[in-house]
């Protein structure tokens, strides 16, 4: 452990949305290869924090270094670290102008990582990867939540991250989709991405994570494996949690 | 009737044209400008915003008739009175301005709220696959804002044809203004306000059947 790159490193960060304190005082970091999960009741600032890590919410106070980058500093190119850092959002956020396949080559055309054909080529593989390759000229509107989700990682993967958020990815599916989208993140862990989830799904946190980070109010109350956090939590409102959503 | 189109037939069309010119140069620069407006009010600039809402408050609140005015005399007398002496704004050009300025506030309402129809889930996809602000707007928010913003872009371009009459004012030869000279040669009112009233009829409902075939093309793709 000790020898692997440092991805992500967040120290002391406050996030205030006006008089609302979300992040109190929250420090962690993550190393390459990674899968951590959060965990916490709703407003305990698990996607505001997950947010500030690419700056799609600017941040009150603290540090947040995304492989060596300072992300909070108004001179670092916002643009340039987002490119490495994919996000996965509750509710898909696929382009609805676009047809799936579309939806993936966007950004590495525009943004000319890519040319047209091969994106397209790319965009082929990563939609067979996540089993999606036969809606590639769907629109978002003719598929299903599940599969609108699976296009979605595709879409995140596209750019060739070396970071990848999922905001509550499951939280907006019904019950029988919820398998589909955990596989694909399931295999992306195991190939080695660095991850960092916030989820609802405890099955996925025990078997998938390396790390399980407990978050309450704005702080993370307890961290550790999953067999530590989940199986064997100390601290009372981690126990609190775990007893409602078991 | 048939006396007054026989004699004055040529006369009509060709005011027809006038407005419709007035109309079309109008439309090309309210688009620009309601566009600039449009995303000045949606963005997070706070100068941008404050300059947006003086310019569409400050049209809305200005009867045509009187922008109208305070162009086409108030401005060069201003202008006078700073001591350019031979300006002189044309009819037409006075004509353009107001109506531009006047339909641009409309239209930067129209594609403000078009903008903010769009879910905000679709810009925070874009910005994070490292996609700048503008081309997030320009591939990703604008082209799903644009489809509901049709309707009332088309409802807007209807109105400005008919405030074009309001022009007749300050003496642009447009469709109104043949009209008044029209009765007042022939002392047939009844007459030339029917005719008047019915090319402009004409050239609305045209303009609504085409905006409604364009509209039923672009919820296609949906």
């Amino acid at each position: 452990m000790a020898d692997k790159k440092v991805m992500v490193h967040v120290a002391n960060l406050k996030k205030s949305f006006g008089r609302l304190e979300v992040l109190k005082d929250v420090s962690l970091d993550i190393t390459e290869g990674e899968v951590v999960v959060l965990l916490g009741p709703s407003g305990s600032g698990k996607s505001t924090f997950l947010r500030c890590l690419n700056q799609l919410e600017t941040v009150t106070a603290g540090e947040v270094l995304i492989d060596g980058v300072d992300v909070t500093n108004k001179h670092t190119d916002i643009n340039k670290v987002r490119e490495n850092i994919g996000m996965v959002f509750q509710h898909f956020n696929l382009f609805a102008h676009k047809t799936v396949l579309e939806n993936i080559m966007l950004a590495p055309v525009e943004l000319k990582k890519m040319t047209k054909e091969e994106a397209r080529i790319k965009g082929m593989q990563l939609l067979k990867r996540v089993g999606m390759d036969a809606k590639a000229d769907a629109y978002p509107s003719q598929i299903s939540g599940g599969q609108k989700q699976r296009v979605a990682i595709a879409r995140a993967l596209a750019m060739n991250p070396a970071i990848l958020l999922f905001d509550e990815p499951t939280s907006a599916l019904d019950p029988e989709m919820v398998g589909e989208v955990l596989a694909v993140m399931k295999e992306l862990a195991g190939g080695g991405m660095t991850m960092v989830v916030v989820t609802h799904e405890i099955g996925f946190a025990r078997e998938v994570a390396d790390r399980v980070i407990f978050m309450d109010d704005g702080y993370i109350v307890e961290q550790g494996s999953p067999q530590e956090v989940i199986e064997n939590p100390k601290e009372p409102r981690t126990i609190d949690f775990l007893n409602k959503v078991l | 009737m048939v006396a007054i189109i026989q004699i004055y037939w040529k006369m009509l069309l060709g005011a027809l044209g006038k407005t419709l010119l007035l109309c079309l140069l109008s439309l090309c620069f309210a688009m620009i400008i309601g566009m600039i407006f449009g995303l000045l009010n949606v963005g997070k600039n706070r100068a941008g915003n404050l300059i947006g809402t003086i310019y569409v408050d400050a049209i809305r609140g200005v009867p045509l008739i009187v922008l109208a005015y305070f162009i086409y005399f108030g401005v060069p007398a201003g202008i006078k009175m700073m001591g350019v002496q031979d300006f002189r704004l044309t009819a037409l050009a006075a004509g353009t301005i107001a109506l531009s300025l006047n339909c641009g506030a409309y239209m930067a309402e129209i594609i403000r709220a078009g903008i903010e129809s769009v879910d905000k889930g679709q810009m925070e996809a874009s910005r994070s696959l490292g996609l700048s602000y503008a081309k997030s707007m320009r591939l990703v928010v604008l082209p799903q804002a644009i489809r509901t913003m049709i309707p009332s872009i088309i409802n807007q371009f209807i109105i400005t044809l008919k405030d074009t009459s309001i022009l007749s004012v300050i003496g642009f030869p447009e469709l109104t203004n043949m009209g008044k000279t029209i009765s007042g040669n022939t002392f047939k009112s009844l007459q030339t306000w029917a005719i008047v009233g019915i090319m402009y009829l004409i050239v609305i409902t045209i303009l609504s059947r085409v905006a409604k075939r364009i509209e039923r093309r672009m919820s296609c793709g949906r």
